[in-house]
This record gives C-alpha cells, structure tokens and sequence, in this order.
C-alpha cells in the first residue's frame, strides 16, 4: 500500500499504462495530436481575423516614400502621424465622429426600448392576430430595406398626412433636412435590422417563467410596474448586448445613413464610403480638377479611415465582448 | 389531444377579437380581453411602424417598379404604367444587371455552403475545453463588427483600384499563391476539376468565410452547449466512438439551427454593401432610374427568397425534427 502511492508519476503512468495495454499512452497520444491540430487551426484562423487591422496599423504609419519601397512591408522605417492629419481632413474628422457618436447613441437607444416592448408583448400576451404580426417581424428580418428605399426616401421627402400640410402652407414637408425620419423609424422599429432585436429579446422573454409575473399580479402590481421592476432588470444582459449591437452595427452602417442622416450632417461612415473621389480633390492644387492618387497612398489613406472607424469599437468590444458573445448564446438555446 | 382542446379555447375568432377591442359589451372587461389590449399596447409600435414605413412603402414600391417613374420638381413623382417595361428593362437591356445576378448567386450557394460548414467545425472546436477559450471566442466574434456595414466595402472599392485582378494573376502563374500552384499540378497530373475547382474557389475565399460567420458560430456554439454531457457518458458507455457520437448526437442535436443559421447566411450575403449587385442598383437609384432600380430590387429579393427556399427545403429534408 505505502510502496505505491510513494510511486512517482511517471513510473505510475508507465505501469497504468502496462495494465491497460497500451491504452493510456495511446490516448496522451491522441489527446496531444488533438490539441496541437487545434492549436494550429485556431492560431491560423485567428491570425486571419486580425491581421488585416494590424497590417492596415504598420502601413497607416508610414511615410510616403516608405509605401514604393519594396524592402519594407509592415514595419515603416520612417514613422509619422501626417497620414492621420490628412485623413482627418479627409473625414472632417472630429466634426462627422462626434455626429455619428450622438446619432448611433440615439437611434440604437431608441430601437432598443421600442424592441424590448414589442418583444415582450409577444413573449406574454395573448392576443387576435399575433401569429400575424408575428410573421411581419419575420417578413422584418427579411425584406432588405433597399427594396423599399425608393418609395420610403419620396414620402419623407415630400411628407404629409392626407394633405394637410399641403393645404396648410402649400408645400409638403420635406423631412430629410433633419434626422427626425429615421428617429421615427428608429421608435417603431423599423430601423436597421429591428426584426432581429425584437427575435431575440422575444425568445428571452420566453424564456423567464410566467410564474414570476403572475405573483407580482396576485400581490397588485400593475401591468407597466411589473414588466419595469421584475422583467426588465431580468432581461437586461439581453437588452444590454441588443443595444450594443445596434449602436455597432449603426456606427458602421452605409444604408440608412446615406439615406436619412447624411443629408443634414457629415457622419463618419459616409465620409469614409466616399473618401476616394475626395482625395483626388485634396491632393490637387486647383479645387476643380482631380488628380489620380498612386494607388498605394490611396490603400493607405483608406486603410486609416477604417481604422478610425474602428478603434472605438475595438475598444467597446473589448470591454463587453462577455455581454456581446453570451447573450447571444443565452437567446439563441431558447430556440 | 388536450393540448388542440386547449388551443382552440385560446384561438381569437373574429367575434372575439371584435368585443375585446371595443368597450360596452360583457367580453370587454374579461381578462382575456384585457390582455389583449395590453399585448397590442405593447407592440403598437411595430404595428405602427410596419404599416407606415414597412407596408406603404413596400406596395407603393411594386407598383413603381411596375411604372415609370418621373420626377416632377416641387410635387414629387409621377407614375406611368408602363407593361412591365422596368423588369424587361432589367433582364435584357441592363448590361451589368443580370450578370451580376448570376455571379453573386453563385458565389453565394459556394460561400453560404462553406460559411455553414465552416461555423459548423469552428464552434465544434470552441465548445472543447481548452487553454485561451474565451479569447479564441472573442476574436471568431470580432468579424461581426469588422465586416458591417461600410467597411468591407471601401476596401472593396479599393482593391477593384488596385488592379487586385491583376496582381493575383501574376501570383498564380509564378506559383507564389499556393492554391492556385496545388491547383495546376492537379490539373497537370489529370485528376478531374469539376470538384476541385469549386473546392479551390472555397479555399481561396476563406476570408470572405471566416469575416461572415461570426454570428453563425455563436448560434451553434448556444446549441453545442445546451446538450447535456450525460448523452455523450452513455454513448462512451455503450462503446460508441468520437466519430459516431458526432454523427449521432452532436450533429442531430444541433440540425435545427442550422435552418436559422442557412437563412442568416443567405439574408446576410445579400444585404452586404460589397455585394456587386446591390452596388447597382444604389448606383441607379442615384442615377435617378427610380423604377428600374426598384424593378431591380424586387427581382434580386425574389431570387434572395427562392433561394432561402430552397435552402429550407434541403435542410428541412436533411436533419429529423426531435420531438421532446
């Protein structure tokens, strides 16, 4: 008894494994080859994700001259920040980043509460035609909103309510001078992929058990109280990483900002969808004319405005990447 | 047999639904009712929302894609029906448009196919324990902000700038592209290249495939999770291999959201700003073709459903309901 346990590990592996017939060492073996393929694999494929930000990192701070020499690939040899200046420039940057801030802020805050009402309305009550209107969120998830781009960018543009205005001032209203269009959208859930918010919260709401409301209803709470009190705090991770989505995929978005945004105020995804033909102005004495950037410096220039966009989401990612990767996770194993 | 008993008490008839929604009757003050016009309260704003800016425009925008449309300064736009001329317009006049449309359906069933797939193993990989877990996951998330919205599209715009073509061209023939090497000294060697060729279109986008399938694996990594590790003790048991338990529990456990995941890939590939296709069409909607473009749209939407169709209809065939 005392002789075996004073064994060491190796010895006791190697008599294991003897007794076993081999099966131990053949197992270490296959468990080894496992986690070394899957070392690889992940580090190849991790590699991927993230090697175009720190190639576009290594050229964004290079010198003109250090992009046509052909010795230098990723690490520049002569460091500078003019590149930014001139993106800057480029972008109006402060200017368009502190709109897109405040806008994305807004909008995502405004699809979120409406999305968490909607969700919840069709997690718990009963009520005429829900499969119906159930199908409309799917039909949401859907339709792209270009398809109905055409039609909805005309009535905002000549806006009315059965004539009013018209008969009013003799002119309809032409509500793309402002972002109130798309806030509108934003409060009835129509902005950028609404339908996916309301899913998602609608299959955690599912989720909770009806129990909890019905004791709060036996104790006198009312409806809006109960749902502020008991439900909400509960769904909050979910609501949390809804609006984190959206505000992402709204600091990104093209679509909708081209369309209801843009119009009024420079917002940094416009400006970078457009910073090419820009260039060609900046680069040129004469205003008018545009001249042809080198195609490396253009690469640069561009792989800078990305970067821009996307070190602010970098940075939130960062910090909430739990909130983001298991809510997801929570919602999708309710399906 | 209780359960359909049950259903049918909860269904809303048209009377019911009538007297729960308009006061002065005795239906009105039950609790039924009254849930009702609470769960209406509360997704009055979707309602409101789909018949003003989802419903309105999505009828007015068949039937411009059925006229033509001209604008008319300070009074909006006038409509001509003009027998079916914007889809005609679209299908044979436009030069880029239905080729773009047949090009981006294909690379969409090769890439939708391999982002499935590739989720599929990546989150079978990532529900292992194993040192640096949560970071691997981070980073396989990362895409979804990375690749939204504008940014793979300006660097799109650029590429096309660059002569990308090009360079790769040169690549292939001096065999510094892997791929393209293994690929000619396959097709030297006389091997067939039906196959291959697709397999090495896959190889070769595998970027585009990792950057679109951040979602994916979270979905199925949810689904991975929620099997208990008791079925896979029992099969351990009974003698069964890693193989077969793939086969056998893991997969089939996991087929159901593979449906949700095939239409998020589709839906998600089609709606992409770098996808040539809908770069057209902003294009000639800011060309102020505003029938042709919505013409456009639709048809491009009706290929984008026929294919969740039959996306569904494939995966549906494919993977047995489990009903608990």
């Amino acid at each position: 008894m005392t002789a075996k346990t004073e064994m060491l590990p190796r010895e006791k592996k190697v008599s294991a494994n003897k007794k076993s017939g081999g099966y131990v060492f053949k197992n270490g073996v296959k468990k080894w080859t496992v986690s070394i393929v899957r070392g690889l694999l992940l580090f190849g494929l991790c590699f991927m994700i993230i090697q175009p930000m720190l190639t576009r990192f290594g050229i964004s701070l290079m010198e003109e001259k250090d992009l046509y020499d052909s010795t230098i690939v990723l690490l520049p040899r002569n460091v500078t920040l003019d590149n930014y200046k001139i993106v800057f420039d480029l972008t109006t940057f402060p200017r368009s980043m502190i709109n897109t801030l405040w806008t994305s802020l807004l909008v995502s805050l405004l699809q979120v509460a409406a999305c968490t009402l909607v969700g919840y309305g069709f997690a718990r009550y009963e009520f005429p035609l829900k499969r119906f209107w159930f199908g409309c969120v799917v039909l949401l998830i859907v339709i792209p909103p270009q398809t109905i781009a055409t039609p909805l960018y005309m009535n905002f543009r000549y806006f009315d309510v059965l004539g009013i205005f018209k008969a009013l001032t003799g002119d309809s209203l032409n509500l793309l001078s402002n972002i109130t269009p798309y806030l509108l959208m934003s409060v009835t859930c129509m902005g950028l992929k609404d339908g996916l918010y309301i899913y998602m919260l609608r299959q955690y709401f599912n989720g909770i058990p009806k129990s909890l409301e019905e004791a709060a209803y036996v104790d006198g709470c009312s409806t809006l109280r109960t749902f502020s009190t008991i439900m909400l705090p509960d769904a909050m991770p979910t609501v949390l990483s809804c609006f984190l989505f959206s505000f992402v995929w709204q600091w990104t978005d093209l679509f909708y900002t081209r369309n209801f945004i843009s119009k009024s105020m420079p917002v940094y995804s416009t400006e970078l969808s457009s910073i090419l033909t820009r260039m060609s102005r900046y680069f040129s004495a004469d205003a008018e004319k545009a001249v042809i950037v080198p195609p490396a410096r253009q690469q640069q220039l561009v792989s800078i405005g990305v970067l821009i966009c996307c070190i602010p989401l970098i940075i939130l990612y960062i910090f909430t990447q739990r909130t983001f990767v298991e809510s997801i996770a929570m919602s999708g194993s309710k399906e | 047999m209780a359960k359909r008993k049950k259903d049918k008490r909860e269904r809303w008839g048209f009377r019911d639904s009538v007297t729960a929604l308009l006061p002065l009757n005795e239906n009105y003050d039950t609790m039924r009712s009254r849930g009702a016009r609470t769960g209406y309260l509360f997704i009055l704003p979707f309602v409101l929302g789909f018949l003003l800016f989802m419903l309105t425009p999505l009828i007015q925008s068949v039937w411009m894609s059925l006229n033509e449309v001209v604008l008319v300064p300070g009074q909006g736009y006038q409509l001509t029906w003009n027998n079916f001329q914007n889809y005609k317009y679209a299908m044979g006049v436009d030069p880029y448009f239905s080729q773009y449309l047949v090009e981006e359906s294909g690379r969409m069933a090769i890439n939708a196919t391999a982002t499935l797939v590739m989720a599929f193993v990546i989150a079978v990989i990532l529900n292992q324990k194993f040192k640096g877990r949560t970071l691997a996951r981070a980073i396989f998330f990362l895409p979804v902000i990375l690749a939204s919205g504008v940014l793979p599209g300006v660097e799109n715009q650029l590429t096309f700038n660059m002569m990308q073509g090009v360079s790769d061209e040169i690549a292939a023939q001096s065999g510094v592209n892997i791929s393209a090497a293994l690929q000619n000294l396959l097709s030297i060697s006389g091997i067939g290249s039906g196959v291959f060729d697709l397999l090495f279109q896959m190889i070769d986008a595998i970027y585009d495939i990792i950057m679109a399938c951040g979602i994916q694996i979270i979905v199925f990594l949810s689904g991975l999770s929620a099997i208990s590790p008791s079925l896979y003790e029992a099969a351990d048991v009974e003698g069964c291999t890693a193989w077969e338990a793939f086969w056998k529990i893991t997969f089939p456990m996991v087929s159901p959201l593979l449906l949700v995941n095939a239409i998020y890939t589709v839906i998600d590939f089609f709606m992409k700003n770098d996808n040539q296709v809908m770069e057209w069409i902003n294009t000639q909607f800011t060309r102020t073709r505003y029938g042709e473009s919505t013409a456009e749209s639709w048809i491009y939407f009706g290929v984008a459903l026929a294919f969740i169709g039959i996306a569904s209809f494939i995966i549906s065939r494919m993977v047995k309901q489990y009903d608990s």
